[in-house]
């Protein structure tokens, strides 16, 4: 019993930690929510679908900023997907990030560009540590019979 | 004398119950299953949109483009293994952003099927730019929903679809962004306007 408390309260406070540092907002919530007895792993499956994008169109960036005449239209377009799916998926900071990233495309500032690049690789790498994290806690609860506290 | 009275008053009340408990089974969510065809080109979203159907008791069939959309109701001009028939399709919810074919795109072809044009059309897209909604709603979209679609927009539009009497209704009378009520209201305000000024 002490464990499971234990390790509730762990993952309150965890969780509250990534919603004040702004990894997750309140998209994220609504994702879980979907979570249910028929659907016990979706968000788990949705981060997977999530990460696997973000590193493809990562790699679709860097391709394109690579060019000797980079196609900013192109880039742009990636950086509309990845600003999409971060922001269904309640990936505040990578969300973020795009929109900055967005604007450097428009004034076809490829250093600019290429800062933020790098920024969305960083945040990408933390939040999927993060999310690791959190999965891993939810399993435990699980594991030690208890029920994955509810964030409000 | 009155037992015979109060039983049958019993009677009735048990009949009375189980017929609401019978209609709310019968009705719209029960026979009546929405069969919702949601194009994304986004894997994330297409889950999402998928679970969120799912769970608001839909049936859904997800695709990645326009051009698999209309593959699928059979309007690309190929032969589709589908029958007109068989597919029974009751709301289309798109993606505007799409590569090679938009949103838009797909909703002027389907409201130019003479098969399809009846099925309401829901956009949705990250974007809140009026002259964009203003074109869709135009083109007949039934609404415009910003992303990300939240359950409680799923459970509003299949309410408008239902119509409450398991019977799909073509209503637009609730919507995040509507033409008719706009030049409602202006109209509105026009008459009252004349009214307040013949008053004075």
């Amino acid at each position: 019993m002490d464990v499971l408390n234990q390790l509730q309260r762990q993952y309150t406070d965890f969780t509250a930690l990534l919603y004040r540092e702004g990894f997750v907002d309140d998209n994220f919530t609504q994702v879980q929510k979907l979570q249910d007895e028929s659907s016990p792993d979706f968000v788990v499956e949705v981060a997977s679908l999530f990460f696997e994008d973000c590193e493809k169109l990562v790699n679709n960036m860097a391709e394109a900023l690579e060019q000797q005449d980079v196609d900013f239209k192109q880039v742009d377009s990636h950086v509309h997907q990845l600003k999409g799916s971060s922001s269904s998926m309640g990936a505040a900071r990578i969300k973020n990030v795009c929109i900055a990233f967005k604007t450097f495309c428009e004034t076809q500032n490829r250093d600019g560009c290429l800062r933020c690049l790098q920024q969305v690789n960083h945040e990408h790498t933390q939040l999927k540590t993060n999310l690791q994290a959190l999965f891993t806690l939810e399993r435990q609860i699980v594991a030690n019979g208890g029920s994955i506290p509810v964030m409000q | 004398m009155f037992s015979g009275d109060m039983a049958t008053a019993g009677e009735i009340l048990r009949r009375s119950l189980t017929d609401e408990v019978g209609v709310s089974k019968g009705s719209v969510s029960g026979s009546e299953e929405l069969h919702v065809l949601a194009v994304d080109d986004s894997f994330v979203d297409r889950k999402v949109i998928e679970r969120l159907l799912k769970i608001s008791s839909c049936k859904v069939t997800v695709v990645e483009s326009g051009s698999r959309a209309l593959q699928y109701l059979g309007l690309d001009g190929e032969k589709s293994s589908v029958g007109f028939n068989d597919l029974k399709i009751n709301l289309i919810m798109t993606d505007y952003s799409m590569p090679g074919m938009t949103g838009y795109e797909l909703l002027k072809k389907i409201k130019e099927s003479s098969a399809f044009r009846e099925i309401p059309v829901v956009i949705m897209s990250s974007e809140n730019i009026l002259t964009r909604i203003d074109r869709c709603l135009e083109e007949g979209a039934e609404e415009y929903i910003l992303k990300p679609v939240k359950l409680s927009d799923v459970k509003r539009i299949k309410d408008v679809i239902m119509g409450g009497d398991g019977k799909q209704k073509k209503r637009r009378s609730v919507r995040k962004r509507g033409r008719e009520d706009r030049n409602l209201f202006t109209i509105t305000i026009v008459a009252c306007t004349v009214i307040l000024i013949d008053c004075v």
